[in-house]
């Protein structure tokens, strides 16, 4: 697969989904185009879905939440007749690399909590109407959703058949949120979890597999009369009109990628892509109102999307760099200017859209299986929310004392109150909880020194930073690290890396990323799911997959 | 940190530009005056202020590498010297070679090639640990100025190993050199870090036969890492051969006079058995079993530094290309031993038996069998002494199963034939074998210090040449007044 695969899409490319628009309610149509896949060699049947239809789904998530902020409440819904979702598609997992299945489910799990918490973030509700079969990836998509109404037709069900019928795991969430969110009882999810065909009716709402089931003379009214209660009872502000998102400007050439204020430069011969993010050149608008007017040109926004597209294009199409190298540059008292404009105005819509992205965006960094390290150079603005990626990254090494021909800025960094829970991990407590767990009065430390500049030998002290470094030692040391760390077995250092971030309580999310993905990776790799006898090569011959009958 | 405010070039004799190297001069400024301490605390305060007439290195071309001059041991001028640099030279063996040799350290065996260099720093200063009162009881003025030639010629190569710290691992070399300083040889707090450097060295015949046994066991080291991919060890390894050649002079010869002494006292007293020991040593001179006994203690203390025959820490190095077997590059085959097998010592169903196993995992072995080899040569040559002096006596390097605690024939107990033994039958024989506790008082009661210039004590012969072909009553140490 070395197709470039491009996260960058608008409504008018859309080949899988549609969308309504009516005052406070979205219909958001599921209506996959069998020939859209995104690679040769299978068909996108029954509305089933590759990574190019979560892609836009991933964008019509994001694009709901900015350009269309009057949106309380998002039914999802099947543009085909018998069928709601068939789930991921077969053919495609069957042909697809081991890399490309991991990263397929990692993105696919990044939308479906996105849409998930937009009720919890932004007050707008997704709810899914289920009509037709509603299998796997199908029913994870509907699980995501905050309201599951099922239609009695005898026949519509909802499944999860990827045990007996794939040999894999429901692996997008499924098995975390049929006991953790909708707290099916653990008997009963083991049936559930095993049935190829799946739970239909009464018993579907009696097992807490959905919210309502409703006779299907009467589906499409009770579901738009339910859409309009969730609206009326949204406590979500009205809003009048969104910003738009107008595609970044972006060149990708062998180098790298260039945006305007994210530069990716990629050593392929050092494994390695270095990302160096520019901070504003102007002051910060005067008012929110003005951050409105800036809309997607608004200097946090604008970072956001670049580097967020950055991080997508690397984990997809830049396999073989197994090291991101965080470097910032420009002035931190500006950047924390924009984000204190929107701290200051959290109960505005656009505000606490930028700032819940910013929690997206971290929260992704944090999943990205490289291996991370930050750069606190001269000249650098890791300051409040950029200050957040120093305790996302595996290490961080920071400028001690003046170097010799160097006359930008000393290195600081300066925390805000937005470094303190503003933007959590998937362990949902803050990066610097997680950092100091044992050491709980390091965070309130760092706390004291909130707003001031805090240079190197200070941020070794408070244990800001893995290592500082002077003129002398700073380019060998940095290079030894970084050599050394690319002759490690990228499995290692995937393996250690997720195991060393994520310290700390256990929520839904981490347990979708670490236990779940973990078990699902191994099962991807064993011949009894992916063998050339294994169930998903054997998929739709007729003959069940060959098992090695071995418990390990 | 004190200030020194050194003219470095001027101080430290180097060819590695150390005025204008920021990082190993600001290194080295906080180095600096822990090492001299270190000197100033170490050796006895009259040997400090004597002056002593010693070579220095003060350039690696031929004219340079040997200035003989009297010196203070502490003004003494310790040099950062590499050899020069070969145009061309490609790593000579593992996974990376015939590739350009590394100029840098690779980030991928940073902490392999810190470790190497570590365990090599760590036995320089111990050495000289181990001999700091050797002085007291010098058989003559040449003897104690050679002991000092060897002594600030480790200090010297604890320098080569600590600039190598200070130039290439950043941070973490400079806490490894300050450990090589915290460490001391014998202590119970920071002992060095191979066992055989934690014994004292009582005495001068145990002197000769550290040097001639030990540090060749240095020199095997030493010659790999000469063969090393990074380059800048093994420039420095190559200069510190040359040096390392005039230890094992001075254990060759010192045992060789030795020797001689006791043939020459045999003959001039009518004695030919040379196991008339209570005779012999009455007169003052030590007999040759027990010379054999030294010699099976120190050439097994020895073996034991290769460590186990079968290493996977020495088959890493020698695939990384960071250690190379001795005289590599005259080795003719594919310098990466992908298929090839080497012979060695196990032991299975309670005897020893012969073993091919990979060559890879044998590189230990292959240069201890190459640092027998060398052993043998001098031990050949003190027999022709024995020999032209007509008594019947053969000195031999005893089996290397013989006295060993690491590896295969650890905890079990052999003679120096390499013959499984009864423990009864080893109590029985370790009086013949090794040295006892009554050898060593013997020894001891001959070490008398000689000033006299020219003069010698009487259990060791004068060298047939001085050194830098100084005449035989020439003065090599003007001692202070103690």
């Amino acid at each position: 697969m070395t197709k470039l695969i491009d996260f960058q899409t608008d409504p008018s490319k859309y080949r899988h989904w549609r969308v309504e628009y009516d005052g406070p309610i979205a219909t958001v149509y599921m209506d996959v185009d069998e020939n859209g896949g995104l690679f040769e060699g299978y068909q996108l049947k029954l509305n089933s879905y590759d990574l190019g239809v979560d892609i836009e789904l991933s964008d019509i998530t994001q694009r709901m939440r900015f350009e269309h902020p009057e949106v309380k409440v998002v039914v999802i819904k099947s543009g085909k007749d018998k069928v709601f979702c068939a789930g991921a598609n077969i053919r495609m997992l069957g042909g697809a690399s081991h890399a490309h299945k991991v990263n397929f489910c990692k993105f696919t799990n990044e939308t479906r909590n996105t849409f998930e918490a937009a009720e919890a973030d932004s007050g707008q509700k997704w709810i899914a109407a289920v009509k037709g079969a509603c299998a796997g990836g199908g029913y994870e998509l509907a699980l995501a959703c905050n309201h599951i109404m099922l239609t009695d037709d005898s026949a519509s069900s909802v499944a999860l058949p990827e045990v007996p019928l794939l040999a894999v795991l429901p692996g997008t969430g499924g098995l975390t949120r049929v006991t953790d969110k909708r707290k099916v009882r653990r008997d009963r999810a083991d049936v559930f979890c095993s049935i190829e065909e799946g739970i239909r009716g009464k018993r579907a709402q009696e097992w807490r597999l959905v919210d309502e089931v409703i006779p299907n003379s009467k589906f499409d009214d009770v579901v738009a009369e339910r859409a309009r209660e969730f609206a009326a009872a949204s406590a979500k502000p009205d809003v009048d009109k969104g910003i738009s998102l107008p595609p970044l400007t972006r060149r990708i050439d062998d180098n790298g990628v260039h945006y305007d204020l994210v530069e990716v430069e990629i050593d392929r011969a050092a494994r390695k892509a270095t990302i160096t993010l520019s901070g504003p050149a102007t002051e910060a608008p005067g008012s929110i109102d003005e951050v409105t007017a800036q809309g997607a040109d608004f200097y946090l926004l604008k970072l956001a999307r670049e580097l967020d597209d950055a991080i997508l294009h690397l984990r997809l199409n830049e396999r073989e760099v197994g090291l991101l190298v965080f470097r910032s540059q420009g002035d931190p008292a500006l950047v924390q200017a924009h984000e204190d404009l929107l701290l200051d105005n959290k109960d505005h819509w656009l505000a606490n859209e930028i700032l819940a992205y910013w929690k997206r965006l971290l929260k992704r960094i944090d999943m990205t299986s490289r291996s991370l390290v930050a750069l606190v150079e001269h000249g650098s603005c890791f300051t409040g929310v950029l200050a957040e990626i120093l305790f996302a990254v595996d290490r961080s090494y920071m400028m001690e004392d003046e170097f010799e021909g160097d006359n930008r800025p000393i290195a600081t960094i300066t925390l805000a109150a937005s470094n303190f829970g503003q933007y959590p991990m998937s362990n949902d407590i803050s990066r610097l909880d997680t950092r100091f767990l044992g050491e709980p009065e390091a965070v309130e430390a760092a706390k004291a020194k909130i707003g001031e500049p805090i240079e190197a030998e200070e941020a070794d002290a408070l244990g800001l930073v893995t290592y500082i470094l002077d003129d002398i030692d700073w380019e060998d040391e940095i290079r030894i690290f970084m050599e050394e760390r690319a002759s490690f077995s990228p499995d290692a250092m995937t393996g250690m890396e997720a195991n060393l971030r994520f310290a700390g309580p256990e929520t839904m999310e981490t347990r979708i990323f670490g236990r779940l993905t973990a078990w699902q990776n191994w099962i991807f790799n064993r011949p009894n799911a992916t063998g050339p006898d294994g169930a998903l090569q054997r998929y739709g011959t007729g003959v069940r997959g060959d098992y090695n009958m071995e418990r390990v | 940190m004190q200030d020194m405010n050194v003219a470095y070039d001027t101080l430290i004799p180097n060819n590695v530009g150390l005025s204008s190297d920021k990082r190993v001069l600001k290194a080295l400024e906080k180095w600096h005056p822990g090492y001299i301490n270190w000197w100033n605390d170490l050796i006895p305060d009259q040997f400090q202020r004597s002056m002593i007439y010693l070579r220095t290195a003060v350039s690696v071309d031929p004219k340079g590498w040997a200035k003989f001059d009297y010196v203070k041991m502490p003004e003494y001028r310790w040099g950062v010297l590499l050899a020069p640099q070969v145009e061309g030279r490609t790593i000579p063996c593992g996974e990376h070679a015939g590739q350009p040799a590394w100029q840098d350290v690779p980030g991928e065996y940073r902490n392999m090639m810190k470790r190497l260099i570590v365990i090599q720093g760590d036995t320089e200063p111990a050495s000289v640990e181990q001999q700091r009162f050797l002085a007291i009881t010098a058989p003559s003025l040449y003897d104690m100025r050679n002991l000092f030639q060897v002594n600030v010629e480790e200090g010297r190569h604890l320098w080569a190993m600590v600039y190598l710290l200070h130039k290439y691992f950043g941070r973490d070399g400079r806490e490894e050199a300050d450990d090589l300083l915290r460490r001391s040889s014998g202590s119970e707090e920071a002992p060095r870090m191979l066992g055989a450097f934690n014994e004292e060295t009582p005495d001068w015949l145990s002197f000769f036969m550290f040097t001639y046994f030990t540090d060749r066991d240095g020199k095997m080291q030493l010659e790999s890492l000469a063969q090393s991919g990074f380059d800048p060890l093994s420039r420095t390894c190559r200069f510190m051969l040359t040096e390392e050649a005039h230890h094992m002079f001075v254990g060759e010869t010192g045992v060789g006079r030795t020797i001689e002494r006791t043939c020459q006292v045999m003959k001039e007293n009518g004695i030919d058995d040379p196991y008339d020991t209570d005779r012999i040593r009455a007169l003052g001179v030590i007999d040759l079993p027990l010379i054999q006994k030294k010699l099976n203690l120190h050439y097994t203390l020895s073996l034991d530094l290769f460590g186990q025959e079968v290493s996977t820490n020495a088959a890493n190095a020698f695939n990384a290309g960071i250690k190379g077997r001795y005289h590599e590059h005259r080795i003719d085959d594919d310098h990466k031993l992908t298929d090839a097998t080497y012979t060695v010592w196990d032991f299975e169903d309670g005897k020893l038996v012969r073993k091919d196993v990979p060559a890879l995992t044998a590189i230990n072995m292959r240069l201890r069998d190459d640092y027998t080899r060398d052993a043998a040569g001098g031990v050949g040559r003190w027999n022709k002494i024995i020999e032209k002096a007509g008594i019947d006596f053969e000195l031999k390097l005893p089996h290397e199963a013989f006295n060993r605690k690491i590896g295969v024939f650890a905890d079990k107990l052999f003679d120096p034939e390499g013959k499984l033994v009864s423990g009864a039958d080893y109590d029985a024989g370790q009086t013949k074998w090794l040295p006892t506790h009554a050898d060593g008082d013997f020894i001891q009661s001959l070490m008398v210090q000689v000033t006299e210039p020219g003069q010698f004590a009487g259990w060791i012969a004068p060298p047939k040449v001085g050194i830098d072909n100084k005449p035989g009553d020439f003065e090599y140490v003007k001692l202070a007044m103690a």
